[in-house]
C-alpha cells in the first residue's frame, strides 16, 4: 500500500479531455484526479470508451488537447514534451503487431531510442535489455514478422526499458495475446518492475489481470473515476459503487440470471 | 445429444501448401455435433477457425481440405456441388463472425440486408420478409425494431451490430450455427447479453451451436461440451461442467495460466509445451 511519506511520482488533478470542438464535443475524461507514489503499480479499469487509455495518452504526451494539472516527480508538465521527458516516461501499447516498425530489425528498433537520447554504450545496452526481457539468442537481427505475438511484446517492452525510464505506462499490454503468453508477459513485467524500481500505470479491461498486477485500482465509467479500491477489496468483491459491482459480476463468467440483470450506467 | 447427429466430421485435414513449406492447420480431427452448444477452444494458430470455415467450405481456394467423411444431417458436404453448398450455407448452416463491421454491408440499411438474407432462401413476398425481419430484430432484443430496421451499420454500437448479424444468420431458421469468436470484441456486460440471446435461440429453436473461442472460462460457463484444440487436433473433449477434471496437460496448463480474482498468486504458472502433444 502507499506510504504517505513516499514521493508522488505521477500527479493528475482534475484532468479533462474532450474530442471534437464546439457543442458536439465528446467529453472523454471529465475531471479525473489521482496520485501515484514511487514504485507503485496503479490500475485503471473500465469498459471501452471509459477514458482509461485517453488518460495514458495525455500523460505520455500523445494527446495535447487537455486541461487540468499534471505533475511528474514533483514538476508540473505542459502539453509539449521535451526529448528528455521520454527518458523518464515510456509506454507499451496494446497491439504488438501495430507498434513495431515492420521494416526494421529488433536491433534497429532498439538502437533508434538510444540514438535519439544520445545514450552511449549502445551495443552493450541492447544485449542487456534483450537478456532482461528473455530474448537472448538469435532475436537481435530478426524482423517483427519473424516473431510471435509474445516475442513482439517483449521487444516493445525492451524498447521502452532500454532508455532506463522511471515510469512505465502500460496500455492493455496483454489483451492481444493468448493466455499462456499473457502469463509470461505479466510475470516479466512484475519482475522488471521490482528489479528496476519502476512506477507504473496499467490500463486494462480485465479485472483479474489488474488485481494480479496492481496494489491500487481505479474503476472508470464514462470519463470519471467511480471508485478507487485496493486489490484485496477487488478480490473480496467489496466494491461500493453499483457500476463496479456490475463489472465484477460480468467478470465472473456467463450466468443466465446475471446477464438479465445488467443495466446501462449513464 | 440426439441419436442422429447434425454434423459428423471424420479425420478432417486442412493444409495450406506454400512454396517453402506446407502449413497443416487441421491434422486429423474427429467431431460430432448434435443439437447442443459445443465449444471449440484453442489458442491462436490451433486451427479452430479453419474447422468452422471448412464445415461451410469457406476456406480460401489455396487451402486443401480432405476428410474421411464430412456429413451434415446425413448428406455429404465434402462432395456437394457449389450449387448444393449455396442451399446449405445461409439456410441450414450459418456463421457469425467476430466483427460486425466487416460482416455487414455499410451502404445498406440493417433491415434491408436481413430481409435480403431471408428472401434469398424463402419464396415469400417482400412485405412478409419485412414482417419477419421486424420480428427477428425483436427476438435479438432491440427495443425499437422499426428504428433499427431503417438504420445503417455505422449507426450501431459493436453489441448492436453483433445482434443484427445474429438476426441475419438465424432468420432463415438454420439447424446449425457456427459462431467464431462472436463476443471477443465486446465488453463483458454486452458479451453476456449476446450469449443470453444465443442461449435462447439454441434452446427455443433446437439449433446446434458450434462456439469457437480462445476464452476457455467463457466456453465452460456457456456451452454444454468443450473440445480443446492444440496443433490442429482435438486433444481433449469433456462436459463443460467437468472442465476442472480435465486431464490433458495442455488444458490444465491453460487453466492454470489465467489470473483469477478469487486466487492471488505471486507468479502465474507458465505453460510448458511438450512435443508429444503434437503426436497423433
Amino acid at each position: 500500500m502507499s506510504d504517505p511519506l513516499a514521493l508522488t511520482v505521477i500527479g493528475v488533478e482534475n484532468l479533462r479531455v474532450g474530442f471534437g470542438g464546439g457543442a458536439q464535443s465528446f467529453p472523454a475524461v471529465q475531471g479525473v484526479s489521482f496520485s501515484i507514489v514511487e514504485g507503485e503499480i496503479f490500475g485503471l479499469v473500465g469498459e471501452s470508451g471509459s477514458g482509461k487509455s485517453t488518460i495514458l495518452r495525455v500523460i505520455s504526451g500523445l494527446n495535447r488537447d487537455w486541461s487540468g494539472r499534471l505533475t511528474i516527480r514533483g514538476q508540473e508538465i505542459g502539453k509539449r514534451r521535451a526529448k528528455r521527458f521520454y527518458k523518464t516516461v515510456q509506454m507499451v501499447f496494446q497491439d504488438p503487431y501495430g507498434s513495431l516498425h515492420p521494416r526494421k530489425t529488433v536491433d534497429a528498433i532498439l538502437y533508434e531510442g538510444l540514438a535519439v537520447q544520445s545514450m552511449d554504450d549502445r551495443q552493450r545496452r541492447i544485449e542487456r535489455v534483450l537478456y532482461d526481457v528473455g530474448l537472448q539468442d538469435g532475436f537481435r537481427f530478426r524482423y517483427p514478422h519473424q516473431l510471435s505475438g509474445g516475442q513482439r511484446q517483449r521487444v516493445a517492452i525492451a524498447r521502452a526499458l532500454i532508455l532506463e525510464p522511471r515510469i512505465l505506462l502500460l496500455d492493455e499490454p496483454t489483451s492481444a495475446l493468448d493466455v499462456s503468453v499473457q502469463a509470461e508477459i505479466l510475470n516479466l513485467l512484475r519482475e522488471l518492475r521490482v528489479r528496476r524500481r519502476l512506477t507504473c500505470i496499467l490500463v486494462s479491461h480485465n479485472l483479474a489481470v489488474v488485481a494480479h498486477m496492481c496494489e491500487r485500482i481505479a474503476v472508470m465509467n464514462r470519463g470519471r473515476i467511480v471508485e478507487e479500491l485496493d486489490s484485496a477489496s477487488l478480490r473480496a468483491g467489496v466494491a461500493q459503487d453499483p457500476y463496479t459491482q456490475q463489472l465484477m459480476r460480468a467478470a465472473r463468467g456467463y450466468d443466465r440470471a446475471i446477464a438479465d440483470s445488467f443495466v446501462d450506467f449513464d | 445429444m440426439t441419436e442422429t447427429p447434425l454434423l459428423e466430421l471424420v479425420d478432417l485435414r486442412v493444409r495450406y501448401p506454400g512454396r517453402h513449406r506446407t502449413v497443416e492447420a487441421v491434422r486429423g480431427l474427429d467431431l460430432t455435433v448434435g443439437r447442443e452448444k459445443l465449444g471449440i477452444v484453442g489458442e491462436s494458430g490451433s486451427g479452430k477457425s479453419s474447422v468452422g470455415r471448412a464445415i461451410l467450405r469457406l476456406l480460401p481456394p489455396t487451402a486443401v481440405v480432405t476428410a474421411g467423411s464430412m456429413r451434415f444431417q446425413g448428406s455429404d458436404v465434402l462432395a456437394a456441388s457449389e450449387a448444393e453448398m449455396r442451399s446449405i450455407r445461409g439456410r441450414r448452416i450459418t456463421m457469425v463472425t467476430q466483427d460486425p463491421k466487416f460482416a455487414l454491408n455499410p451502404v445498406m440499411s440493417i433491415g434491408a440486408q436481413i430481409a435480403e438474407a431471408y428472401l434469398a432462401h424463402r419464396h415469400v413476398s417482400p412485405e412478409e420478409a419485412r414482417q419477419r425481419t421486424l420480428e427477428m430484430l425483436q427476438t435479438v432484443r432491440f427495443r425499437d425494431p422499426e428504428r433499427v430496421f431503417a438504420s445503417y451499420p455505422h449507426e450501431l454500437s459493436g453489441g448492436m451490430g453483433q445482434r443484427a448479424m445474429i438476426a441475419m444468420m438465424v432468420i432463415a431458421g438454420p439447424d446449425l450455427l457456427i459462431a467464431d469468436e462472436p463476443t471477443s470484441a465486446l465488453d463483458a456486460a454486452i458479451q453476456m447479453q449476446i450469449l443470453a440471446i444465443l442461449d435462447d435461440l439454441v434452446g427455443q429453436r433446437g439449433m446446434g451451436l458450434v462456439f469457437i473461442s480462445h476464452d476457455i472460462d467463457l466456453v465452460a460457463a456457456f456451452c454444454d461440451r468443450i473440445a480443446v484444440m492444440y496443433g490442429g487436433r482435438i486433444v481433449e473433449t469433456c462436459a463443460a461442467g467437468a472442465l476442472h477434471e480435465a486431464r490433458h496437460p495442455y488444458t490444465r496448463g491453460l487453466l492454470a495460466a489465467i489470473p483469477r480474482l478469487e486466487r492471488a498468486v505471486e507468479q502465474l504458472p507458465v505453460l510448458a509445451r511438450d512435443e508429444s502433444w503434437l503426436a497423433p
